[in-house]
């Protein structure tokens, strides 16, 4: 698949906000901003709306990280990121793409695994222990972002990861929320 | 010493630390991408706080959003605060979330069971 057949999976649904192109942090702030504007009106549940605010805010900022100065090549077009925030009858649907440096790839996947395979109450205990243990470090994460974006969402992540070229691999993860 | 103020802008929460009477506030929205950064100021005032204390400190934390690197830089700021009840001052965190926001409350609920500092929850009617 190329991004394009990713990006054209995303737009299932209907679209709320939706982007491919170059990261940047004014633009991430944009789609956050126009998101916002946009769950005030369409979602009546404010439960429901901070849930899926808050989850593109840890997603956002998970692809922000990984495409600041962490190894990805400059070949062709991994600059390229996609983010698709969706509704569709049973609730919501925040997707992001981005690539990785393939040697990242089996790291985050097994982190995501683990994730997948335990129950709400296991996670909960995954995401303290972190919250509890964890250095802080300069990017912030400390592991802590896709165990709290599952946590919240309650759902099972779907993700993949295809190489791109030698160096990089693209990383694409769908979150939903029920409304 | 001084007192810590910081307005709050819609990615950085509002700081208003008052040393003299020993009353906190972090109130509003904290997703900066860099959350030490933005924190660092506020670490070292609490380290000079800590050991000129009131006998009494309060912190309020009234966050509508924030991130996981924010969460980091929280259990900083707490930690801090459980060195000063070492110190033999009371500390009190009142946590505030909103009616029905579940996951702000369990935010809540995970600092109190890794933080030895009283964390009270406190229930918000919501503002609509």
């Amino acid at each position: 698949m190329n991004l394009n057949d990713y990006y054209r999976e995303m737009l299932e649904g209907e679209v709320i906000v939706s982007y491919k192109g170059a990261p940047s942090q004014p633009l991430f702030d944009g789609i956050l901003s126009v998101a916002d504007e946009r769950l005030a009106v369409i979602e009546q549940k404010s439960k429901v709306r901070k849930k899926v605010y808050h989850i593109m805010i840890e997603a956002l900022q998970n692809v922000y990280h990984h495409t600041q100065g962490e190894g990805v090549q400059k070949s062709e077009s991994p600059e390229t990121i996609l983010f698709v925030l969706s509704k569709n009858a049973k609730g919501y649907e925040i997707s992001t793409g981005n690539h990785i440096p393939t040697s990242l790839v089996a790291t985050l996947q097994a982190h995501i695994e683990r994730i997948n395979q335990s129950s709400a109450d296991e996670i909960k205990q995954l995401y303290r222990e972190q919250l509890h243990g964890g250095e802080i470090s300069v990017k912030g994460g400390a592991g802590l972002g896709i165990i709290d974006i599952a946590r919240r969402s309650g759902e099972k992540l779907v993700y993949a990861f295809e190489d791109t070229d030698d160096n990089n691999s693209f990383f694409s993860l769908k979150v939903k929320v029920s409304a | 010493m001084e007192n810590f103020f910081l307005e709050g802008t819609n990615k950085t929460p509002q700081l208003d630390f008052n040393s003299n009477e020993g009353r906190f506030l972090i109130a509003g929205r904290s997703i900066p991408e860099n959350s030490i950064e933005f924190y660092k100021p506020l670490f070292e005032w609490l380290d000079n706080y800590i050991n000129q204390a009131k006998s009494n400190t309060t912190l309020d934390v009234k966050l509508e959003y924030f991130n996981t690197s924010s969460s980091k830089c929280l259990v900083e700021i707490f930690r801090k605060l459980e060195a000063l009840q070492q110190k033999n001052d009371n500390v009190l965190i009142n946590w505030y979330y909103e009616e029905d926001d579940e996951d702000m409350q369990e935010s809540g609920e995970d600092f109190q069971e890794i933080i030895d500092v009283k964390i009270v929850l406190n229930e918000m009617e919501e503002e609509e």
